[in-house]
């Protein structure tokens, strides 16, 4: 097949996935969307083999094998709670094969200095991709703290890295060659800078960081599709770029944090919030339950302690008999809940609540003195009306859902801690605030069986 | 002239990412970053063609390597959003407590 039968194919397969993105604007199309990227992939992988100058049979097809069943199995067996970790360890594989890419690019001898520039950014982005997310991966299963570690010369050692990093990559350009010890100085420094900026970047901020190395991946994708002349690298690239970026954008504007604040500070507990007091009403599932039956509107707000406490399937159930017993029940999702973006909404759909009734911050809180109850799951930070009112505290400005304006709200808590941000949380004292204490699966199952009983 | 008309390719299809995606609704946000996973194993097809003519063993184990990296990322990404997706479904209009 000729090299312009290729490209063509390759158009195609860019027009695919194009429609495939489209295709994901609605949940009900959305399925569809998925398999219409996947295809023009297929397309894309297809027409390569019939390049003369790829790699040798033997070797394809080996690693074709060895990476599709890990990829296979990774994705048959992979829990819906343990998303996030998965998505960083995708993250860091797509970094380290733009990396390894990059890396033998260099194998071709009549490189222009434009080319090798490209093969450096794709060595370096796919390099600090792969280390970041890896130590992402590393804070999100809590194989380490997932705390944010900082010291006082971070910055300054990250910015004698990043120096070292350009004068490296300016030797190596001035005399390129594939066994210079510089092109071995940046890939080090590479790898090193990816872990060097997620140390500082603490739990709550995962969503941002692992939405940023998506972007990475894809902008490695897109160097590497330089250093090759390659049109498909590019376009795919830059749409999972653009992809990470508007995702890091979203989680940003959900904290009211900038991204550089998110980067390079840790979370600030510079300010001490108003202390608050007051009393903390329990109560108990028997009187939540007569509270419930009554109750023509119900508004759960998950955290990601619902995801830890495994009760979405509880509550699904709770849903259920709520929407027979003639109430409205929706799902109010704030979008930085859980660690990852749309984490909460995967993991309520895998319980089988209808994604109609998964609705937004921004579709709730107008109509949120409406509803009768609101059931807080393990959510804490994102329903802090502090954030509304209280100059002083950590995370004034950030949009929160409004619970304490609904007319009762239950807070399911396992005890009075805070949350993340360390702050804390008027809400509890609220007078229309009702708390339940206990494991949220066990607490929402007693209210269940009330309902059956 | 090829590097200004990859920068051209460069400089739309990053608009055009940013118009398609900023339809996306949040509900979906997480299929959409393993779909993008998936997506940025697009560099399979770099692999198999930077490797090139096998004229030296190491850029043939880095290619290897690369490509096997990719096809976790692809193999594994559409899966996992194509499983993930699925999950989302709108209840029948009667049918209460519905089992799926």
């Amino acid at each position: 097949m000729s090299i312009e039968l290729i490209n063509l194919a390759y158009v195609a397969a860019a027009a695919l996935f194009i429609f495939g993105l489209k295709q994901l604007g609605s949940p009900a199309t959305a399925v569809r969307g998925n398999t219409l990227s996947a295809l023009g992939m297929f397309i894309a992988i297809a027409v390569t083999l019939f390049n003369k100058n790829i790699l040798p049979w033997e070797w394809i097809i080996g690693a074709t094998l060895i990476g599709g069943i890990v990829g296979a199995v990774v994705a048959q067996k992979v829990e819906m709670t343990s998303m996030p970790e998965m998505v960083a360890l995708f993250n860091g594989s797509g970094g380290v094969a733009s990396l390894m890419v990059g890396w033998a690019a260099l194998y071709n001898f009549d490189n222009s200095t434009f080319t090798n520039i490209t093969i450096l950014l794709s060595i370096v982005i796919g390099g600090m991709t792969f280390s970041g997310s890896i130590l992402a991966w590393g804070k999100l299963s809590e194989v380490m703290t997932s705390a944010a570690v900082v010291f006082g010369a971070q910055r300054i050692v990250n910015a004698l890295i990043l120096i070292g990093m350009i004068a490296c990559a300016v030797l190596f350009c001035m005399e390129p060659a594939v066994n210079s010890p510089y092109l071995y100085a940046v890939i080090g420094l590479a790898l090193l800078f990816g872990v060097m900026a997620v140390l500082p970047i603490g739990g709550a901020d995962m969503p941002v960081v692992i939405s940023l190395l998506n972007s990475y991946s894809g902008l490695a994708a897109c160097a590497a599709g330089f250093a090759i002349n390659n049109n498909i690298l590019i376009v795919a690239g830059s749409m999972v770029g653009a992809a990470g970026i508007i995702l890091t954008n979203i989680m940003c504007k959900a904290m009211n944090r900038s991204l550089a604040n998110v980067l390079f500070s840790g979370f600030g507990a510079a300010k001490q919030a108003t202390k608050v007091e007051g009393e903390v009403k329990p109560i108990t599932a028997d009187d939540a339950f007569l509270i419930l039956e009554a109750a023509q509107s119900v508004s759960f707000v998950p955290g990601y302690g619902m995801a830890v406490a495994q009760a979405q399937h509880v509550v699904r159930e709770l849903g259920e008999l709520l929407e027979k017993n003639g109430a409205e029940v929706t799902y109010a999702i704030h979008p930085v809940a859980g660690r990852m973006p749309g984490h909460m909404n995967v993991l309520l759909a895998e319980a089988n609540v209808s994604y109609d009734q998964l609705v937004e911050m921004e579709d709730i809180n107008p109509r949120i003195d409406n509803v009768d109850v609101a059931v807080v799951i393990g959510a804490n930070d994102v329903v802090n009306p502090a954030a509304r009112n209280d100059e002083n505290s950590p995370i004034y400005g950030m949009p929160i859902i409004n619970v304490d304006q609904a007319r009762t709200v239950f807070v399911l808590k396992r005890s009075m801690a805070s949350g993340f941000s360390g702050a804390d949380n008027p809400l509890f004292f609220g007078d229309n605030t009702r708390m339940l204490f206990g494991d949220a699966k066990q607490s929402i199952a007693a209210v269940v069986a009330e309902f059956k009983g | 002239m090829e590097a200004v008309f990859l920068a051209l390719v460069l400089m739309l299809s990053i608009f055009l990412g940013f118009e398609l995606i900023s339809k996306v609704p949040a509900t979906l946000h997480t299929p959409l970053m393993s779909g993008a996973n998936a997506i940025s194993g697009i560099t399979i097809v770099g692999a198999l063609i930077a490797a090139g003519d096998g004229n030296d063993p190491l850029s043939t184990y880095l290619g290897a390597a690369a490509v096997m990296f990719a096809a976790i990322n692809v193999v594994g990404g559409y899966l996992v959003t194509n499983r993930m997706l699925s999950m989302f479904k709108k209840k029948d209009t009667d049918q209460p407590g519905g089992q799926a």
